[in-house]
């Protein structure tokens, strides 16, 4: 797999998203220890670990699906705090994927994607169906645009989400195991609007398995177990030079073929 | 029986459809605002909106009927049986249909609201055009049962003295001696209210089986 020469150095210096010292608690339970993060704009980032290392709940906490109990998230520039004009702010520029998708099952493609920026950002009818024909084109899914998602494969669904995002006009986007659901044969379809995406300079955190993906996009991939980051490098260190034990079984684990 | 008595049963037979729409559309209204207090995560209201809900569901409707009609009248507030009775109803409903909306925005996927949430959409908006909709083509089959139910209910309002179906039946009865033959016309006025709505929500039931298969 050949890297694109567009991929390379996209990521400028200006932070994006800064983590300082979050902690994270379920009760009694901490899912998140200690997490220090910086991520630039444009910059790149896989994030993987073994399943309940607190992957989900690190990008969750971004966008304040999950709230936080210790440090400090700031994201361009707004402090992420418990309130919701804070929360709002954030939101603002960050869009997300989810694993299953969550499309509004009961709007069609093109309605899914013009709900938000009519409500969150007030565009009138004709500007917010514009917009969603755009995106809807650009990850080559327009012609399902008057479908409902049922009656869309699972790949296709999933561009759909990924469109819907991007209706939002974000910065920043996370994705969550955007292709776990997936039969194979669908995988690549999404991973190729993920590399675009990429490609055209979106700052992204990518929870995935899919290690090709991250040889070819990563700036930098990090490894999490028991809530904490373990390791993180360039993919190419990543994978050939693990320094962590830990991180050498779970590449163990997932490299072996299946 | 004469069509003097029939056209008297026909007209008790409109107070019933009456009361019944009265109480099934303030009775929606309240339902919504008490499903949405049950789920709105502030302590209190789901407490206050809980205790309403088991408050109602806890009690026979004619009692609720009796309370309304002279409780209030015994606190000085003298209402006519008409208003008394669409009051009763409008409390019974809102409980019984706060507490199947609750149920049905609860079994909306989560991933809705999250999905709702990291696009920027507000309580409102996620409510009205995410949630509510799903959770409303959920409850429908329950709703329609117990709109049913309610038909039936209204019966319990002749006891206060208001005219509808069955009151009218037992007066004509009283007038022409003929018991059976009068609440056998009663009895199929009240099954051709129910059963199509009955039909209608199997219907409804079966194909949501189906479809989340
Ligand atoms: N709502 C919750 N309440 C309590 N504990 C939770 C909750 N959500 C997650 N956890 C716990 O927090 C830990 C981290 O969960 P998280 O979903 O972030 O893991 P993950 O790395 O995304 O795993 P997976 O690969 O399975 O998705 C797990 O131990 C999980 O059981
Ligand atoms: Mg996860």
């Amino acid at each position: 797999m050949t890297k694109h020469a567009v991929l390379a150095g996209a990521a400028t210096t200006e932070p994006m998203i800064v983590m300082a010292a979050v902690e994270k608690w379920y009760g009694g339970f901490r899912a998140l220890a200690d997490i220090n993060l910086t991520v630039r704009r444009g910059e790149r980032i896989v994030l993987c670990g073994p399943s309940g290392s607190g992957k989900s709940t690190l990008i969750r906490c971004i966008n304040h699906l999950e709230a936080y109990q210790k440090g400090e998230i700031r994201v361009g520039g707004t402090r992420l705090g418990d309130d919701g004009r804070s929360i709002e702010a954030v939101r603002r520029e960050v869009g997300m994927v989810f694993q299953h998708f969550n499309l509004f099952p009961h709007m069609t493609v093109l309605e899914n994607c013009m709900l938000a920026p009519m409500r969150a950002l007030k565009l009138g009818r004709r500007e917010a169906e514009a917009t969603a024909r755009g995106l809807l084109e650009r990850v080559r899914i327009l012609e399902q645009a008057d479908k409902y998602p049922a009656q869309l494969s699972g790949g296709q669904q999933q561009r759909v989400a990924i469109a819907r995002a991007l209706c939002m006009r974000p910065s920043v986007m996370l994705f969550d195991e955007p292709t776990s659901a997936l039969d194979p044969e669908m995988v690549k379809e999404v991973l190729d609007t993920m590399i675009a995406l990429a490609g055209e300079g979106m700052t992204m955190i990518c929870v995935t398995h899919e290690m090709g993906f991250a040889r070819q996009v990563a700036d930098r991939v990090i490894f999490m177990a028991e809530g904490s980051i373990v390791e993180e490098a360039p993919p190419d260190t990543f994978f050939t030079q693990p320094r962590h034990e830990r991180t050498r079984k779970f590449l163990g684990e997932i490299l072996r073929p299946h | 029986m004469g069509v003097g008595e029939f056209l008297f049963l026909l007209t008790g037979l409109k107070w019933t459809l009456a009361l019944s729409a009265i109480g099934f559309l303030c009775g929606s209204a309240g339902g919504l605002a008490i499903a949405l207090m049950r789920t709105s995560g502030v302590r209190a209201l789901e407490r206050l909106t809980g205790g309403y809900i088991a408050l109602f569901q806890g009690t026979p409707l004619l009692m609720q009927l009796f309370v309304v009609y002279y409780g209030l009248a015994l606190g000085g507030l003298h209402l006519s049986a008409w208003v008394a009775v669409s009051i009763g109803f409008t409390l019974h409903a809102s409980a019984y249909l706060g507490e199947i909306w609750r149920g049905s925005i609860e079994a909306v996927p989560r991933g809705q609201t999250e999905a709702a949430s990291a696009l920027n959409l507000g309580y409102a908006a996620r409510m009205k055009d995410v949630v509510l909709p799903q959770a409303i083509r959920i409850s429908l089959p329950a709703t329609i049962g117990f709109l049913v139910q309610l038909i039936k209910g209204t019966s319990l309002a002749s006891i206060v003295g208001f005219t509808e179906l069955a009151r009218a039946g037992n007066i004509v009865s009283n007038q022409i001696f003929q018991p059976l033959l009068v609440f056998g016309v009663v009895g199929i006025l009240y099954f051709l209210m129910c059963w199509p709505l009955s039909l209608y929500g199997s219907h409804l039931e079966r194909r949501f089986a189906v479809a989340t298969r």
